[in-house]
């Protein structure tokens, strides 16, 4: 796994809240068997209109938010279905961390398993960055470490990671490999259960 | 020992040792998997050549991608027939036990596990789908996991985790005649959002979730996962019992396994992170009118005012819905005309689903223009429901009579909705594009969907001029 120590990016506006995984990335798109690939198909349905297109109106076609690879957007980002591949398309189409006032769970727990970091930050601190993002080309650092976000013009905010989630991103953790040491204490379990 | 909760006595039980920084080391008893979302972890296992660790806890079956009608043999869809030929591949190669096309146990992986028996009391139970929630109806703990989870189970039988919080949510009194428990998780969520038990493992209790069939108790637990909850549960009692009884995978011991079910209950005095309590008296008919499941409201109600919203993104967020969904603020709910009618999906296509739209139907032909189709759950929920001549009152009426499979709940085969087409679903989301681009779908309960395939609109069920 790819881990996630410290990035600057550009930052990539989308000012919706509740953006589900069908719209992240939409079920024709899920049919594959390989997990690269995926970032043509990101938001397929908003970044294009019926005959292929790209549309004007969605921020990732704006030419100010080329090469973007930090996402800001509204609140419960990633909810609904489970499918990994929306943390795959959203990788491959090169972000690195989602930056919103909350995420769904299996949403976040799978961004950790791929080394896309997600950011919980006060409403407020979104509304800013919100507004400097979509005025004018906004570059972020987002360290992992401090576990703190900023800009080269001094804004700071502070954001917490679960500690187990943090240590497999800053590592980059094979996390089956981590539970297969603990082989002996699950056969002691199924024994003790007798499952 | 103190008052704990029914998701704590199942943690506990399944630990199997404190993991690193604070998270712990959870033991699986039940693995379902689908073709969707399995490829790229057996795919792992091989190249890190690893082993299925439990065979014997790993089921397989066939759903999300197939036909429901002609010969399910024949998939002309290329990349669909690859993933189900990678499934049938992997489980032969892993000795993973499949439920393919022409088996009878073959459906939802979420109706298949109850019905085998699979889904029992106290399991800590996975599946590489959200929907995986619906199996919490038994007192179990059961959740969706990412393609990576589905990976780690597979070899290890194990997911590392952290435990989640706990909201209970206590329904007192019963429920109106025509009210069913589609409504009730319906009405949960346009109360507490979409969100509203992010990070949560919901319970639900009180009288009218007691006085609930568990195929009423499964269809409001698969919908936790739409307000966000990572699970949700309702204890075990008679009615769960007598469900699995001489089920094929229900215990052979059955004395010891119901006395140990029996103490899998929240102790009086256990402490919950959240509790909410609904008059479940008050709970009308309910339909979707946005695109995420809590934006619905009574039948009786209106489209809602984006102008009276609480703040700004709420009023976005209303105004980008009505747009997509071609609504104006303050139409009666009941004027919306639909396209398509669609009753299935893992939310409500099993056997009393069928019953419940049956009886609205029976006598009366769907009106005009409109296309309808009933995809049972499962192939045993086809079969008893074709015993008792269920399939004979659909067809009469006008409706497609199907084979199972997840079908127009996501499109993902031939089944989908044209782009502005208006579709009363039973399934569980109202997403965007989720039933074919462009399509608007409104949730419902099967006998509110049947009964808008007669009307042409919707309509308040506790209206409805049956005739048997
Ligand atoms: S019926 Fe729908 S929600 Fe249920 S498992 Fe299939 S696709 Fe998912």
């Amino acid at each position: 796994m790819q881990s996630f120590t410290v990035h600057t990016g550009l930052v990539a506006p989308l000012e919706r809240e509740n953006v589900d995984t069908d719209q992240i990335i939409p079920k024709q798109f899920l049919k594959r068997t390989e997990r690269t690939g995926y970032g043509e198909c990101l938001f397929f349905d908003w970044r294009f209109d019926a005959a292929g297109r790209p549309n004007p109106a969605f921020p990732l076609n704006a030419l100010q938010y080329t090469g973007a690879s930090i996402l800001l957007t509204g609140k419960n980002f990633g909810c609904g279905s489970s499918r990994e591949h929306a943390v795959w398309a959203l990788r491959d189409y090169g972000f690195r961390a989602v930056i919103a006032p909350s995420f769904a769970d299996i949403f976040s727990s799978n961004c950790v398993k791929n080394g896309l970091l997600t950011v919980a930050l006060k409403p407020e601190e979104i509304n800013t960055l919100m507004a400097r993002a979509s005025a004018d080309r906004l570059n972020l650092k987002v360290d992992l470490e401090k576990c703190e976000v900023s800009t080269a013009d001094g804004f700071t905010a502070k954001f917490t990671v679960e500690p187990f989630r943090r240590m497999c991103l800053l590592e980059g953790m094979d996390e089956i490999g981590m539970t297969l040491k603990h082989d002996a204490e699950i056969s002691a379990y199924e024994r003790r259960q007798r499952v | 020992m103190p008052a704990r909760t029914l998701f704590e006595k199942i943690w506990d039980n399944h630990t199997v040792c404190a993991g690193p920084e604070g998270s712990t080391i959870l033991y699986i008893d039940l693995h379902l998997v689908h073709e969707v979302t399995s490829p790229q972890a057996f795919e792992g296992l091989r190249i890190a050549e690893r082993k299925v660790r439990r065979t014997d806890r790993t089921f397989a079956t066939l759903d999300h991608n197939i036909p429901t009608i002609g010969n399910r043999m024949v998939i002309d869809d290329p990349l669909a027939r690859g993933q189900v030929e990678a499934l049938r591949h992997n489980c032969r190669e892993f000795g993973v036990p499949l439920f393919d096309l022409e088996a009878p146990e073959q459906g939802i992986v979420h109706v298949i596990g109850p019905e085998l028996g699979l889904t029992q009391p106290g399991a800590t139970i996975v599946c590489g789908d959200s929907h995986t929630s619906t199996h919490g109806a038994f007192g179990a703990l059961a959740f969706g996991i990412g393609t990576s989870e589905v990976e780690h189970v597979l070899a290890t039988q194990c997911l590392v985790l952290k435990k989640a919080k706990t909201m209970l949510v206590n329904f007192t009194g019963q429920l109106s005649p025509g009210v069913t428990s589609k409504d009730v998780i319906l009405a949960l969520i346009a109360q507490i959002g979409t969100d509203g038990a992010t990070g949560h493992v919901i319970e639900y209790s009180g009288e009218a979730i007691r006085a609930l069939s568990m195929e009423a108790r499964m269809t409001i637990c698969n919908m936790s996962i739409e307000a966000g909850a990572r699970a949700g549960m309702i204890a075990a009692d008679q009615i769960t019992f007598n469900y699995l009884r001489g089920r094929r995978y229900a215990p052979k011991a059955w004395g010891e396994a119901e006395a140990h079910w029996k103490t899998l209950h929240s102790d009086p005095g256990a402490k919950f992170d959240t509790t909410i309590e609904i008059d479940a008296t008050r709970i009308a008919p309910f339909v979707t009118w946005g695109t995420n499941p809590g934006m619905a409201a009574p039948v009786t109600g209106v489209v809602p005012d984006p102008d009276r919203a609480a703040n700004e993104s709420e009023r976005n967020g209303i105004r980008r819905a009505l747009e997509y969904m071609d609504l104006r603020p303050g139409m009666r709910l009941e004027e919306i005309p639909v396209d398509r009618v669609f009753i299935g999906s893992c939310t409500n296509a099993r056997l009393e689903d069928l019953r419940a739209a049956a009886q609205v139907i029976k006598g009366y032909k769907i009106s005009k223009g409109i296309q309808a189709m009933v995809v049972p759950g499962s192939q045993q929920v086809k079969r008893a429901a074709e015993q008792e001549g269920l399939h004979t009152i659909f067809r009469d009426a006008g409706f497609e009579w199907r084979e199972a499979g997840c079908s127009m709940c996501l499109g993902m085969n031939a089944d989908r909705l044209q782009p502005g087409e208006r579709c009363a679903s039973t399934s569980n989301r109202n997403f965007e594009g989720r039933q074919g681009a462009g399509g608007r779908t409104h949730l419902m309960s099967p006998a509110m969907a049947a009964a808008a395939a007669v009307s042409g609109h919707f309509v308040d069920i506790r209206k409805w001029q049956y005739k048997t």
